[in-house]
C-alpha cells in the first residue's frame, strides 16, 4: 500500500539486529525513538499551535495569523524562536530548584504518554500489556508538576491556580478511568493494540450502544478538564488569576508548559481516537465488502491523525464557544453528576459485555 | 527601619488572621479593564473584603476645567468615560446652555439624541465582549465587535473621529451630520436586529454563563439607593432612575421607549438590563432616523461664551448612569469650579458589598456587569 508505515518498523529492525549486536542494535533503537519523539514533539507544538489560532480565528470571524509565510505557516516558528530568545527569569524569592524543576516534569510526563500510542498499523513504541493502565497512571504526575510550578513560583496568584488544577485533575481522573474502563470492559485487554484489534469490525463508539457513547461524552468533558482547557481552565483563568500557575515563567520554560498542554491535548485525543473510534483501523461497515475495501486503501497513519485531530477539533471548539466554570461547579459537576452518571454507566457496559448484546 | 521585605509582609499579612489571603488585583490585571487596584482579601477562594485603591489615572480633569475656556472644558470630558464621549460632551454641552440659555436648534437636537443612543449601543457592545471574556469567553467579544465597528464607522463619518468624538458644542453640534449618515444609520439597525440572535445564542441561553450570573452579585433596592448607585446597575436592582424618563432633556420627550427594569438584582439581570436597552435604543434611533428636520445645525452663539454668574447643574444618563455636571461659574471666561458626578464611581463603592463572601470568579461576574470604565471613576 502507498504511504504505509506498516512494513517500515519491521525492516529496520530487522536490519539493525542483522548487522549489529542485540546491544548496540538496541541502544541504536532507542537513539531513534528519542530523536522521533522529540521531533513529534517540536512538529505537534507547532502544528496544534498553528491549528489553535486558525481555528479560533475561523469561530471568531477574523483571519488569524497570516503575515509570516503562505498563509501564517511559519508563525508559530516565528513565535518558538522569540520564546527561545528571551530570558528565562526566576523571580528573587522562588524556590529556584523546584521552579526550574517543574516544567521539565509536565514535559517528561507528556513524553512518557507518547510510548503506548499506536500512530499506524505496526508503528508503536511500546505495546505495554497494560498500556491503558500505564496512560491513566502517569497522566496524573503531571498535577505534580503544576503544584510544583505554582508552590515555587512564590506568587499567590500561581498558588490559587495551582490549587484549582490539583483539585481538578485528580477529580476529573475518575471519570476519564470509568470512561477508559467501559472499554477495557469490552474488550477483555489493556493492551492497545488488542484494543484496536477488537474494533476491526466496528469502532467500538458504533458497537456498544449507548453506554458507550455516555462513556465517550464523559471521557472528552473529563480530559477537557484534565488538560486545563477552556470551559476548564481555571487553573490559568487569565481573567481572575492572571496566567494562573505559570504566570511567574517566561522564555523557554514557559514554552515547555504551553507546549506540554498541547501535547497532552494530543495524547489524550488519541488515547479516545485508540478506544472510542478504533484508532488506526479504517471504517469497516457490515458486509458492504467494496466500501469496506476502499477503506482500506486510505493509509492507517492518515486514519489515525484524521480520528485524533477530529477530537482535537472538538476540543478547540469547546474552548472558543463556552464561558469558564467557577471552581465550585466545576467540583460539583464531577461529584455530583458525572462521577455516578458514570459508576452507573460501567454497571450497563458490564451487562452488556457479559451478555454479549453489542455487535 | 524596616528592610523591604517587612514591609511587604506587614502591609499583606493582617494580624490575627492567619487563614487570610491578601491579592492585589491590580492595577495591572486583565479583568479590572484598565488600572483599577483592588486589595482582595481571601479565604481559599472566598472573598472576605475588598478594598479598592484609586487615583493611577486622576488626570485632575476637574482642575483643568478651570483654566479653559467655555468652547474648550467639554473636550476634555470624552477622556472621562471614553465609552460615551458623546453624552459626556453632551452634559457638558447642555450645562452652558442652561446657563447662558441658548435655543438649541430642533435639528441639533435630534442628531444629539441618535448621536447618544448610538454611543449606548458601542458601549453596551463593548461591555457584552468584555463581560464574556471576564467570564472566560472570548468569542463573544468578536462578535460584538462587528455591530460596534459600523457604529464607529458611523461616527467616524459625522465626527470625524473613532473615540474620543468631541461632537456636541454648545448651541448643537459641531458639524453637520454625514450624507450618508441616515443611509449607514440604517445598514446598521438591520444588521443589529438580525444579528442579536447570536449573542443570545453564545452568551444569554448558554447554561454556563447563566449558572455564573444569576444569584450572583445580588444588590437589594435599598442598597441600590443607598451606594448611589444609578444606571442599568440600579434598574437591575428595581430602581427606575432613567434620566431620560425622568428629567427628559433634548427630544426624549417626544420619542417613545420603556425604562427597563428588573427586580432581580444579580448580575443575570444587570445583563439582561443592558442587552433590553440596547433594543430600545434602537427603537429610539427607528423612530428618529427618518425624520431628521431640517435647519440649523448649531445655534448663533457669542465667539467668547460667558455665562452669568451663578451656579447650574445639568444630569444625563450615560451608558453608565447618571452623569452631573455641577458648574459654579463667577461671570468670566472659565469656568470657577466645575464638579462632575460621575456614575463609576458611586457603582464601584457596591463592588465590596454585593462580591463579598463570593467566589474568585463571582467576583469576575460581578465586576464585569458593573460595566466600569476606570478613567470615569479617577477622572
Amino acid at each position: 500500500m502507498m504511504f504505509s508505515l506498516e512494513g517500515i518498523t519491521k525492516t529496520i529492525q530487522d536490519w539493525l539486529f542483522s548487522s549489529f549486536s542485540p546491544t548496540v542494535a538496541l541502544l541504536i533503537e532507542c537513539a531513534i525513538i528519542i530523536l522521533l519523539a522529540i521531533a513529534l514533539f517540536a512538529v505537534l507544538g507547532l502544528v496544534l499551535v498553528l491549528m489553535e489560532r486558525k481555528v479560533a480565528a475561523h469561530i471568531q470571524i477574523r483571519l488569524g495569523p497570516n503575515r509570516v509565510g503562505p498563509g501564517g505557516m511559519f508563525q508559530t516558528v516565528a513565535d518558538t524562536i522569540k520564546l527561545i530568545m528571551k530570558e528565562g527569569l526566576t523571580p528573587d524569592m522562588a524556590d529556584k530548584f523546584l521552579f526550574n524543576l517543574a516544567p521539565f516534569i509536565v514535559m517528561i510526563v507528556a513524553m512518557l504518554l507518547l510510548a503506548p500510542i499506536a500512530f499506524a498499523k505496526n508503528f508503536q513504541i511500546w505495546d505495554i500489556n497494560i498500556g491503558v493502565l500505564y496512560v491513566s497512571a502517569i497522566s496524573s504526575l503531571s498535577v505534580i508538576g503544576i503544584l510544583m510550578a505554582g508552590w515555587a513560583s512564590n506568587n499567590k496568584y500561581s498558588l490559587l491556580g495551582a490549587m484549582r488544577s490539583g483539585a481538578q485533575i485528580v477529580s476529573y481522573e475518575l471519570s476519564a478511568g470509568l470512561a477508559i474502563l467501559s472499554v477495557v470492559v469490552l474488550t477483555g485487554s489493556l493492551q492497545i493494540s488488542d484494543i484496536i484489534e477488537s474494533q476491526k469490525d466496528g469502532w467500538w463508539l458504533f458497537k456498544g450502544h449507548i453506554p458507550v457513547i455516555i462513556a465517550f461524552v464523559i471521557f472528552l468533558i473529563a480530559v477537557t478538564a484534565e488538560t486545563n482547557r477552556a470551559p476548564f481552565d481555571l487553573a490559568e483563568a487569565e481573567s481572575e488569576l492572571t496566567a494562573g500557575f505559570h504566570t511567574e515563567y517566561s522564555g523557554m520554560r514557559f514554552a515547555f508548559f504551553f507546549l506540554a498542554e498541547y501535547i497532552n491535548i494530543f495524547i489524550v485525543c488519541a488515547i479516545g481516537a485508540t478506544l472510542f473510534l478504533g484508532g488506526w483501523m479504517p471504517l469497516h461497515i457490515g458486509n458492504w465488502e467494496s466500501f469496506n475495501h476502499l477503506m482500506d486503501y486510505i493509509p492507517s497513519s492518515v486514519w489515525f491523525m484524521g480520528k485524533t485531530f477530529f477530537l482535537i477539533f472538538l476540543i478547540m471548539w469547546f474552548r472558543w464557544t463556552f464561558p469558564r466554570l467557577r471552581v465550585d461547579q466545576l467540583l460539583n459537576l464531577e461529584w455530583k453528576y458525572l462521577l455516578p452518571i458514570s459508576l452507573f454507566n460501567i454497571l450497563l457496559v458490564t451487562l452488556i459485555a457479559i451478555m454479549g448484546w453489542h455487535f | 527601619m524596616y528592610t523591604q521585605t517587612e514591609v511587604i509582609k506587614d502591609t499583606t499579612t493582617a494580624k490575627g488572621a492567619e487563614n487570610e489571603l491578601v491579592i492585589n488585583m491590580g492595577p495591572q490585571h486583565p479583568a479590572t479593564h484598565g488600572v483599577l487596584h483592588l486589595v482582595v482579601t481571601l479565604d481559599g477562594e472566598t472573598v472576605k473584603k475588598i478594598e479598592p485603591h484609586l487615583g493611577y489615572i486622576h488626570r485632575s480633569i476637574e482642575k483643568m476645567t478651570e483654566s479653559l475656556t467655555y468652547r474648550q472644558f467639554t473636550y476634555v470630558t470624552s477622556r472621562m468615560d471614553y465609552l460615551s464621549a458623546h453624552i459626556n460632551n453632551l452634559a457638558c454641552a447642555m450645562t452652558v446652555e442652561k446657563a447662558m440659555q441658548i435655543e438649541v436648534p430642533e435639528r441639533a437636537r435630534v442628531i444629539r439624541v441618535l448621536m447618544n443612543e448610538l454611543t449606548r449601543i458601542a458601549s453596551h457592545e463593548l461591555w457584552i465582549g468584555a463581560m464574556a471574556m471576564d467570564l472566560g469567553a472570548f468569542t463573544p467579544f468578536f462578535y460584538a465587535f462587528r455591530e460596534r465597528e459600523m457604529i464607529t464607522e458611523i461616527m467616524e463619518d459625522s465626527c470625524g473621529a473613532r473615540l474620543t468624538m468631541n461632537y456636541m458644542v454648545p448651541g448643537g453640534v459641531m458639524h453637520d451630520i454625514h450624507p450618508d449618515f441616515q443611509k449607514k444609520v440604517k445598514a446598521f439597525v438591520q444588521q443589529f436586529k438580525d444579528k442579536v440572535t447570536e449573542y443570545e445564542d453564545l452568551v444569554t441561553n448558554n447554561v454556563i454563563f447563566q449558572s455564573r450570573t444569576k444569584g450572583v452579585g445580588y444588590l437589594s433596592k435599598e442598597d441600590a439607593i443607598s451606594y448611589g448607585c444609578s444606571g442599568p446597575v440600579a434598574r437591575a436592582s428595581g430602581v427606575s432612575c432613567d434620566i431620560r424618563k425622568i428629567y427628559p432633556y433634548e427630544v426624549y420627550d417626544k420619542v417613545e421607549f420603556d425604562e427597563v427594569l428588573d427586580t432581580a438584582g444579580d448580575s443575570f439581570a444587570r445583563y439582561i438590563v443592558r442587552i433590553k436597552e440596547m433594543n430600545q435604543s434602537i427603537r429610539i434611533i427607528e423612530q428618529l432616523i427618518d425624520t431628521i428636520p431640517e435647519g440649523d445645525f448649531q445655534a448663533k452663539t457669542k465667539a467668547v461664551l460667558k455665562p452669568p454668574k451663578g451656579e447650574f447643574y445639568t444630569r444625563v444618563e450615560t451608558a453608565r448612569g447618571e452623569l452631573g455636571v455641577y458648574l459654579v461659574s463667577e461671570g468670566g471666561t472659565t469656568p470657577y469650579r466645575i464638579k462632575y458626578r460621575s456614575p463609576g464611581f458611586s457603582n464601584l463603592s457596591a463592588l465590596d458589598h454585593m462580591a463579598r463572601g463570593g467566589k474568585i470568579g463571582d467576583l469576575m461576574a460581578t465586576m464585569g456587569t458593573l460595566d466600569l470604565v476606570i478613567p470615569d471613576i479617577d477622572r
